[in-house]
């Protein structure tokens, strides 16, 4: 819908776009896949995710917004409409998310000419995979409170630490890693690196059991591992204002140049085709009144997501500009999460099965789909902490710290 | 508006220039003439003035004047009709100030009064249209539509037409209850029904056989009254629509929105107003708004009242564009923005803590306001009951 408004040349694009994805439709994926991206547990799934990013970034369809010397292509707006238009064809998500929206907008900003050549394709083409090394175990929702070292020798540093909760690390090729380099301030004695990982000596990745009972993120060991001073981005003792700049696209706050996305309307279609399938006090569940009751509520949520999104582009009817993206994250999340427990509901007695019971509805989507929802409402920030950051950037309340 | 070709929607929602200028005027035109200290000595001097004694709520006459001056009364009048013909996303904006304003005024019965009018100008010149030049000159209506039941089924009604004995024209009979701000209407959209079906008829306030009873209500910013009609004769010429119901059912979007902009408007009036509140009130040593029990609820109120916003924008272009979709997102409007209402109401008065229970604190103005917003037109478990009949199909 609302496609008013494009360019000639984005209206073109739109249709060589809509075009690309109807003639080249994936093939079948060769097992089940994940619903998000730091959900990837097999090489199979790796494999095939990878292949479908390459082959989308070659028709250029990722990274459009990116110049063309760091394997973009050198478009304005092109990124929103590809992103559009790859959800309205519902084709697989793009495995390497990291590394097109965290690593990759962020080198752009920061990163010298040399290093925006050296990384920036990888991450767009999905070649090289990226993890985020931010987390530690003493530094969660306080994530200044680094406690891994960096030591500058010679052309290195010298890293020893423990990130955790590293998504995608078991397949990554590059870490973006904060570290402390000086212990004297929180602050400014960070420093913000792209680190090697994969056969890197020195740095161990072992995997980490989810609720669901899936593998998907890791805890990384770092002893005595080198990262090249070249890697570092921007200045020593920078780290923290860097990360801002990552977080800030991690949380969608900005509009990265990234690639792929997710329809809001659809999840209330599944509902009502699950209530229409299920029973509830001896009739179907979508002529229960409750159920029925509950399935709008998530129908307007999901409407309102998708005109938030389209009221934020229109300056007018924004009266803070950072007001309605600094949303986004809390309220993706928590209509995924809501969608999936009302799911869980509707399934009744049904929603007891694991995936594997040839009984279990939807292939066992609903509680395995609520119980990882937790994934998006605890990372990138958990939901308390986007309450704080609204209630203080837009609306202007007295800080937490 | 009634056969307009479907269009493509607007990314922008066909807010312009011209939307943006009436919003900003406006603004800065009811800030200046009803800031929050003026409503207050207006309608809130005495409590016992209405509430004990039962005096009609105060309202500013003159102020409504200069309204009317400024064209506010012709918004919803098309041209052809003498009006101005706005768009409805630049009447939901302007309708959104009022509601942060809590001005008192027949505005949003009168808009309401316009769009139902505008769904019986069909076919042949049509007697709709002269009502509508009276309401772009200044002329404040309001409907009377609603039964004793409080029914908001465009096909009910309370008030039974006969014919006129040997004659044209109709006899009007029953009640009309619930009509907004009918102490400062000069003409009542009736809905009539009889046998044959359903009628519209403009009826001025000072017909012989119309009584104006004026009931008795919490919310200070307006008034509300059953009219009875003992045998009120109505000529053709007021005659409007002899498919009322039908008219009443195309009109619904546009009325779903201007209760949902106004409940935007005072839903951000509370929000912003408690946030400051919470930014100097201290406690512990502390603004209270560094706690998050209160940093969380101002939060979740933002989203809530954007979520109306968003919804409630969409809903006005649907109706703009001639979308079929318009009465599904006008549902979801007028749901979200009586949900977020009742939410904004709820933590106003509770995170003011023991002042906010008092009668000299503005939140109960904002609040009573409200919390008769969110009933009218049906209330949010009301829309969502007709939406699930709408996206998961009847029962
Ligand atoms: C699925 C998943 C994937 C992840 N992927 C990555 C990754 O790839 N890279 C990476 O670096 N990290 C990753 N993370 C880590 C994530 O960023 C952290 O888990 C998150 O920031 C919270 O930190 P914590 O787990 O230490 O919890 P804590 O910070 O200890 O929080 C515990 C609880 O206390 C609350 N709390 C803490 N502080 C406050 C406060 N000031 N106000 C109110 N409440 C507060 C929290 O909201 C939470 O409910 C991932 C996490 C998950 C769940």
């Amino acid at each position: 819908m609302a496609d008013a408004q494009l360019t000639a040349e984005q209206a073109d694009f739109q249709e060589y776009a809509e075009r690309w994805l109807a003639e080249n439709a994936p093939p079948p994926p060769p097992e089940r896949l994940p619903i998000s991206a730091i959900e990837v547990m097999t090489t199979g799934q790796r494999d095939y995710l990878q292949a479908w990013q390459y082959r989308c970034w070659e028709a250029g369809l990722v990274g459009c917004d990116y110049p063309r010397e760091v394997g973009g292509g050198g478009h304005e707006g092109f990124q929103r409409i590809a992103n559009q238009a790859m959800a309205g064809a519902r084709t697989p998500l793009l495995i390497n998310i990291v590394g097109l929206q965290m690593a990759a907008p962020t080198i752009l900003v920061h990163g010298t000419d040399e290093q925006k050549r050296k990384f920036i394709p990888g991450a767009l083409s999905g070649e090289e995979i990226w993890c985020q090394g931010f987390s530690e175990p003493g530094a969660g929702s306080d994530m200044a409170n680094q406690q891994t070292l960096a030591v500058r020798d010679g052309d290195d540093w010298v890293v020893n630490g423990h990130k955790v909760w590293t998504s995608l690390g078991h397949f990554a090729k590059w870490m973006i890693l904060i570290a402390r380099t000086s212990k004297h301030h929180k602050y400014d004695g960070l420093t913000y690196f792209l680190a090697p990982i994969e056969g890197t000596p020195g740095v161990t990745v072992r995997p980490l059991v989810k609720i669901t009972g899936e593998s998907g993120f890791n805890e990384v060991l770092f002893e005595d591992a080198r990262v090249p001073d070249a890697n570092r981005l921007d200045e020593v003792g920078k780290g923290w204002t860097v990360a801002m700049t990552t977080l800030t696209y991690e949380r969608g706050a900005a509009e990265s140049a990234g690639g792929g996305g997710s329809s809001q309307a659809h999840p209330t279609q599944r509902l009502i085709d699950l209530a229409k399938s299920s029973w509830r006090d001896g009739r179907s569940a979508a002529d229960d009144p409750v159920t029925r009751d509950a399935i709008v509520q998530m129908a307007i949520v999901g409407e309102g997501i998708r005109q938030n999104g389209r009221r934020a582009r229109v300056p007018a009817l924004t009266e803070h500009p950072m007001r309605i993206p600094l949303q986004s994250k809390l309220l993706v999340s928590e209509f995924a999460q809501d969608v999936a427990r009302l799911g869980v509901d509707i399934a009744g007695a049904h929603s007891t099965l694991y995936k594997l019971d040839p009984s279990a509805p939807d292939a066992g989507h609903w509680p395995l789909a609520y119980m990882g929802s937790y994934g998006h409402t605890i990372a990138a920030g958990t939901n308390e902490i986007q309450r704080n950051i609204i209630g203080e950037r837009v609306l202007g309340l007295p800080k937490s710290k | 508006m009634t056969e307009t070709q479907p269009q493509k929607m607007p990314a922008d929602f066909g807010f312009g220039p011209d939307e943006e200028l009436l919003r900003d005027s406006a603004r800065k035109f009811l800030d200046q003439e009803m800031p929050v200290e003026k409503l207050r000595r207006l309608v809130a001097e005495d409590p016992d003035a209405v509430y004990t004694r039962g005096e009609a709520p105060a309202w500013d006459e003159k102020l409504w004047k200069q309204m009317v001056e400024l064209g506010w009364t012709g918004l919803a009048v098309p041209e052809s009709a003498g009006g101005v013909g706005f768009r409805s996303v630049g009447v939901a904006a302007l309708v959104e100030e009022v509601g942060r304003h809590a001005l008192p005024s027949p505005l949003l019965s009168t808009l309401a009064s316009s769009y139902v009018l505008r769904e019986a100008l069909t076919g042949e010149p049509s007697p709709a249209a002269a009502w509508l030049g009276r309401i772009a000159d200044g002329a404040a209506a309001s409907l009377a539509i609603t039964n004793a039941r409080g029914s908001w089924e465009p096909g009910e009604s309370g008030v039974i037409a006969e014919a006129e004995p040997g004659g044209d024209g109709l006899r009007l009979h029953g009640s009309a209850h619930f009509v907004q701000d009918a102490g400062k209407a000069e003409l009542f959209v009736v809905h009539a029904i009889r046998d044959d079906g359903s009628y519209l008829c403009v009826v001025p306030a000072d017909s012989p056989g119309l009584v104006v009873r004026p009931d008795h209500i919490h919310d200070l910013t307006r008034d509300q009254a059953t009219l009875v009609f003992d045998d009120v004769p109505v000529t053709n010429d007021q005659v409007v629509s002899r498919e009322g119901a039908a008219a009443l059912a195309r009109a619904w979007p546009a009325l779903l929105v201007l209760v949902a902009a106004d409940l935007c408007g005072s839903s951000e009036w509370q929000l912003q107003t408690t946030v400051e509140y919470a930014r100097t009130r201290k406690q512990f040593d502390r603004p209270i708004g560094f706690f998050q029990a209160v940093k969380h609820p101002l939060s979740d109120g933002m989203v809530m009242i954007d979520r109306a916003r968003s919804l409630l924008y969409h809903a006005a272009c649907c109706i703009d564009s001639g979308s079929n979709e318009a009465e599904t997102a006008a549902r979801m409007a007028k749901s979200a923005a009586s949900d977020a209402g009742a939410y904004l109401s709820d933590r106003s008065v509770q995170l003011h803590g023991g002042i906010g229970f008092t009668w000299e604190c503005d939140v109960h103005l904002f609040f009573k306001r409200s919390l008769h917003n969110q009933a009218l037109y049906g209330d949010a478990v009301h829309h969502r009951r007709k939406l699930a009949d709408l996206l998961i199909g009847p029962i």
